[in-house]
């Protein structure tokens, strides 16, 4: 892809990809999405045997009798995401970003409601796939594997991934084992390696707070390449500033709902006069 | 399409949505070729899926087995020391305390390879049972056909076993076994055993993703299974004796646990014969792994979009 042309798709969300204005093209569609987690075992005096056993023999009941909690995390969400979009994900902690982003990407089932995606979303979180037991080194090829990329690809990239994590700048860390990482490094590298694949539509969970200031500016800039190179991009963040930086839509979520979906500037204003209100402790806008 | 909400903060003024999708999402989406998120892939689209995954889980598979041992002092040794550890302690019980050898030529080798085969059947199917419900956090970050948990797991437990047939052959060239051409059927027993494994793994990881407690249970499963699948003594000689009952015997010969480990020995073993083997045994063995491994994987597949489930 040209990189005029990629330009052209950022400033224009909703262009196809040939850069002719037209219908734009939706890459996600979510249809009124509720989520509900159920957790086993909270009932009354959950954890003791006798509990245990007295759940076992009022089976037949209902779901909540049998300490069965359910907690509804999102609902009733409609939105559509279009190809060339850079959307952020706000919302104070517990708001259900991160578990609409899971389903999204085909991760969660969702209660009701349908998301309907064009190709597979994939999250950015390579993390579950890597072990601390192994060298950096072993963990880049593990986790492109994880990720679906081919053995030949991974090699082809190594340098890159290795380069931009920085893990070498200090000496040989990348032939250690990652639990000998500081945690910064560990995140580094990781960021590196989810990073390194090509996505259509990719899902970024507050991966940009995690490094020294030098590597969160690459980061940025690495998600913005990322963003040219994929039809849609989502970005769960606490940090407005880089959602003011990065994204050109916003979806406010709050309390599992959808408050406001708007153009960054308008969604961001209200976000912060609400979470600047006196009542509320240390705001939390950068 | 923002919505009015419950607790609102003071003022909500609304922004225009950026996009107008007027009228049914459903329709609009699938006008434009979308497809539902996270739904099950059809059964010959995920045979493809996962031989594209193929690197992964043999990759995956190597690196738990490295990783097992990498804190330890000697390191990879354990990968030979703990399969023999094992099998002294039961010839200690087994052959020495209880004397179960009688009437059993070369005792040891066919305790060792009956143990190890057993192990391997055996630790497969517990990995399986913790496949799915054990590696949730990688289920729920990454998108990949579920089988290849519970299948990687059984590659990792066919790596283990490579290490102890090799302290296994060390023991029989010491017992003075000789080597011959029957060795090579040990390639096609391990393949179907391979095979039956992965199915019950399979059909287990299920299982275990539903309910947990399955996890706790098995111990005990595998431990009767253990004891009536020959494993230090001949199941040959039980199954003669005239005073049991027809079904029983016959139940005790075709249990494939006992059918994998009694062709490993007869493969191995010289003083085994094929005589000590029940009759069609290798159509037994590879029935065993075709339907159990072709049943178990598609009994996991149709489960397949429930996996990870909060």
């Amino acid at each position: 892809m040209a990189e005029n042309e990629n330009e052209n798709l950022n400033q224009n969300p909703g262009l196809n990809q040939g850069g002719t204005p037209g219908e734009p093209i939706p890459t996600v569609v979510a249809d009124h999405v509720d989520i509900v987690y159920r957790v086993n075992g909270t009932g009354a005096g959950r954890g003791t045997a006798t509990a245990a056993l007295n759940r076992m023999m009022r089976r037949k009941q209902s779901e909540k009798a049998a300490g069965v909690r359910k907690v509804h995390a999102v609902k009733s969400v409609s939105f559509v995401a279009y190809r060339g979009e850079a959307i952020g994900l706000i919302g104070t902690n517990g708001s259900g970003k991160s578990t609409l982003l899971k389903a999204v990407a085909g991760l969660l089932p969702v209660e009701h409601g349908h998301i309907y995606t064009d190709g597979q979303p994939s999250l950015l979180g390579v993390n579950a796939a890597l072990m601390g037991d192994l060298t950096g080194e072993r963990n880049v090829y593990l986790g492109g594997l994880a990720m679906g990329m081919s053995r030949e690809q991974i090699k082809e990239r190594y340098q890159g991934i290795v380069d931009f994590s920085g893990i070498n700048e200090k000496g040989d860390f990348i032939t250690l084992p990652m639990r000998t990482y500081s945690s910064g490094m560990g995140a580094r590298l990781r960021f590196s390696i989810a990073a390194a694949k090509d996505h259509d539509v990719l899902l970024i969970d507050e991966a940009l707070a995690t490094g020294d200031r030098s590597f969160q500016m690459r980061s940025e800039e690495r998600i913005r390449e990322l963003r040219q190179h994929a039809g849609t991009v989502f970005l769960v963040s606490h940090n407005n500033k880089s959602i003011r930086d990065t994204c050109d839509r916003v979806l406010w979520l709050e309390r599992g709902e959808l408050l406001m979906d708007g153009p960054t500037d308008d969604v961001l204003k209200e976000y912060e006069a609400f979470t600047n209100r006196p009542a509320k402790a240390a705001p939390k806008a950068a | 399409m923002s919505q009015a909400l419950d607790t609102p903060p003071q003022s909500t003024p609304l922004a225009a949505p950026v996009v107008p999708p007027e009228g049914d999402l459903s329709a609009y989406a699938v006008r434009h070729g979308l497809s539902v998120s996270g739904a099950r892939p059809s059964l010959p689209t995920y045979v493809r899926q996962l031989w594209a995954r193929r690197h992964f889980i043999t990759a995956f598979a190597t690196a738990k087995l490295t990783a097992q041992y990498s804190q330890a002092k000697l390191g990879q040794v354990w990968q030979v020391m703990t399969p023999l550890l094992n099998a002294a302690v039961y010839y200690f019980i087994f052959g020495v305390l209880l004397g179960t050898k009688h009437g059993v030529p070369d005792y040891i080798p066919f305790l060792v390879t009956g143990v190890f085969i057993w192990t391997f059947t055996q630790s497969s199917i517990m990995a399986g049972t913790r496949a799915i419900a054990g590696n949730l956090g990688l289920v729920r970050a990454l998108h990949f056909p579920r089988a290849a948990l519970p299948i990687s797991f059984c590659i990792q437990q066919l790596q283990q076993l490579l290490f102890s047939m090799a302290a296994l052959i060390v023991i029989l060239l010491c017992f003075g076994i000789p080597v011959t051409a029957s060795w090579l059927l040990v390639i096609p027993a391990l393949a179907l055993q391979f095979v039956f494994n992965a199915g019950v793994s399979m059909i287990m990881a299920r299982m275990g993703a539903s309910t947990p407690d399955i996890a706790q249970l098995m111990p005990f499963i595998l431990r009767t299974w253990m004891y009536v699948s020959g494993v230090m003594w001949s199941i040959d000689k039980l199954a003669k004796k005239d005073n049991l009952p027809h079904v029983v015997s016959v139940l005790l010969e075709t249990n494939p646990a006992a059918i994998y480990i009694d062709l490993m020995r007869f493969a191995l073993i010289d003083s085994f014969h094929s005589s000590q083997l029940p009759p069609h045994v290798w159509p037994i063995a590879a029935g065993w792994a075709l339907v159990v491994g072709v049943g178990g994987f598609i009994y996991f597949w149709k489960a397949e979009e429930t996996y990870g489930r909060g």
